[in-house]
């Protein structure tokens, strides 16, 4: 399962890339993986304030539907439109394939993320 | 804990890069390889794909009193012999007990091709009808012949040219539901039919259990200059979504009739009697309260199987089926709603948000014929 070094990750399957206070959000390899064939990505709404752990998207897969929490509090501010024609995109380039974009408010919160290590263990632990 | 059934075929896929395999009807089986359901569902429309379909019950009725009581127990008219029809076993009351094959072999010899998730139901009905209506010396035998055999699906527009590859008879010019008995494949003997559960063309091969391995990887090696393509359970039922096929537990159940899941063409009232003939020809005499229909979404979003339909605002049916048709490029739904009543104004329950959808009539698919 490809794991990059350079991004941080949550418990649930989201990778996230940091550029100052921005942060662009995705789900993992393991992720797409599990979930199969993306047929259709129900983007979250921008401008929209969100607290860590809202649910704030759904991605459907041909056979089932998961939630994208947010992984930090802050602000939602770009969703990525590509997913409403190509969601599949997701299963092909997941690292590449950003799902929403968001200013967070809260530094201390970062401590609630994984590194690619912590995530690989945390996925071994789930047995997921 | 209960362990799944393996079929005959198990082994050739089962160490496959990327394979993911699930219990369906207590059964182990892929539900994809490694390509995945939509690349899977391409590849049959676009060249051939191979399924181990061995998880079918296949019951033997055979001997004297075969034909009258296939015919009882069936809806359809019985097929002529080297033939198969699609029918439905109905209890009295017109409900479905199951949707089948109904093979003959001969003036009394019969298959019936079940769901494997009714297998144990179907085998229980059989011998207790058997039991009412034949004296115990002078009776068909019912014999349950899953366990003995083999079943693959060849299908698309070059499963002809594969299922050639490895049988020494011509097979392209058996008909639409013919069936080829003793074809000689693989180094085994095998039965032939054009039939297949996709909307495409192709054929389903039996074999006994020990010659479907060499069969199956037959199929693959052969097949290979086809672009054969190895397809699991999801690609099988987006398959037969798109091509407006019902699915046990979806689109027919015990509480629906043949009838009111449209699926009245199957049901020859001409035949004389048979189980559930009064109950279903009320329902065909416009007695039917329920209909199946097509519906393709306007707004953006997935139904699924158990969204509420609304008609005009008004809660009116279910979806039994949904999902993305990756052929024809749409998200649609089967669903049942009131014969009574206009047919717009459609609206349907996703992860409870009302989205918009409009009458698409069956199938959503429908293939080139040449």
């Amino acid at each position: 399962m490809n794991i990059p070094e350079g991004l941080t990750y949550t418990r649930s399957h989201e990778w996230l890339r940091f550029a100052d206070r921005r942060v662009y959000v995705g789900i993992t390899d393991h992720a797409q993986d599990s979930l199969g064939d993306i047929v259709y990505v129900d983007l979250p709404e921008t401008n929209v304030e969100v607290s860590l752990g809202d649910e704030i998207a759904t991605i459907e897969s041909v056979k089932a539907a998961e939630p994208i929490f947010a992984p930090l509090s802050g602000t939602i501010v770009e969703v990525n439109n590509d997913l409403v024609e190509t969601p599949e995109k997701i299963n092909e380039d997941p690292y590449a394939t950003h799902i929403f974009v968001m200013e967070f408010s809260d530094e201390n919160e970062k401590k609630t993320l994984l590194d690619h290590l912590g995530y690989a263990k945390a996925i071994e632990e789930n047995g997921d | 804990m209960r362990v799944s059934l393996k079929t005959g075929l198990f082994s050739c896929y089962s160490t496959a890069e990327g394979v993911k395999i699930v219990d369906y009807a207590g059964w182990a089986l892929p539900m994809r390889f490694s390509g995945g359901i939509v690349a899977e569902h391409r590849a049959v429309r676009s060249t051939v794909g191979l399924f181990d379909v061995s998880h079918m019950g296949r019951i033997a009725v055979e001997g004297s009193g075969s034909t009258r009581f296939v015919d009882w127990l069936t809806t359809n008219t019985l097929p002529d012999e080297r033939r198969a029809r699609y029918s439905f076993l109905c209890a009295e009351d017109g409900g479905c007990v199951d949707d089948v094959l109904v093979y003959r072999f001969g003036e009394e010899s019969y298959e019936l091709v079940v769901n494997a998730v009714n297998r144990g139901e179907v085998m229980l009905r059989l011998v207790e009808c058997r039991r009412i209506l034949f004296n115990e010396d002078d009776r068909p035998a019912v014999i349950d012949r899953t366990t003995e055999s083999c079943q693959i699906a060849v299908q698309g527009p070059r499963a002809a040219e594969v299922v050639s590859s490895v049988c020494s008879t011509d097979v392209t010019t058996l008909r639409n539901y013919e069936v080829a008995t003793d074809v000689r494949a693989a180094a085994g003997r095998i039965v032939i039919s054009r039939t297949g559960y996709t909307g495409e063309d192709g054929y389903e091969l039996f074999s006994p259990l020990p010659s479907g391995p060499r069969l199956w990887n037959g199929l693959v090696a052969e097949g290979r200059r086809y672009g054969v393509e190895p397809c699991g359970l999801g690609a099988r039922d987006s398959l037969r979504f798109e091509a407006g096929l019902p699915l046990y537990g979806h689109e027919l159940d015990r509480c629906t009739n043949p009838v009111e899941a449209s699926l009245a063409r199957f049901v020859d009232f001409t035949k004389g009697e048979f189980c559930g003939r009064k109950a279903l020809l009320a329902a065909a005499s416009g007695g039917a309260r329920r209909k199946r229909i097509g519906l393709e979404l306007v707004d953006r979003g997935v139904p699924r199987s158990g969204d509420a339909v609304y008609r005009r605002g008004r809660e009116c049916g279910v979806v039994t089926s949904g999902g993305k048709c990756h052929t024809v490029g749409i998200f649609a739904a089967m669903a049942f709603v009131p014969t009574e009543g206009e047919d717009e104004g459609f609206e349907i329950a996703v992860r409870e948000k009302l989205k918009a959808a409009r009458l698409r009539s069956l199938p959503f698919y429908r293939r080139r014929r040449e």
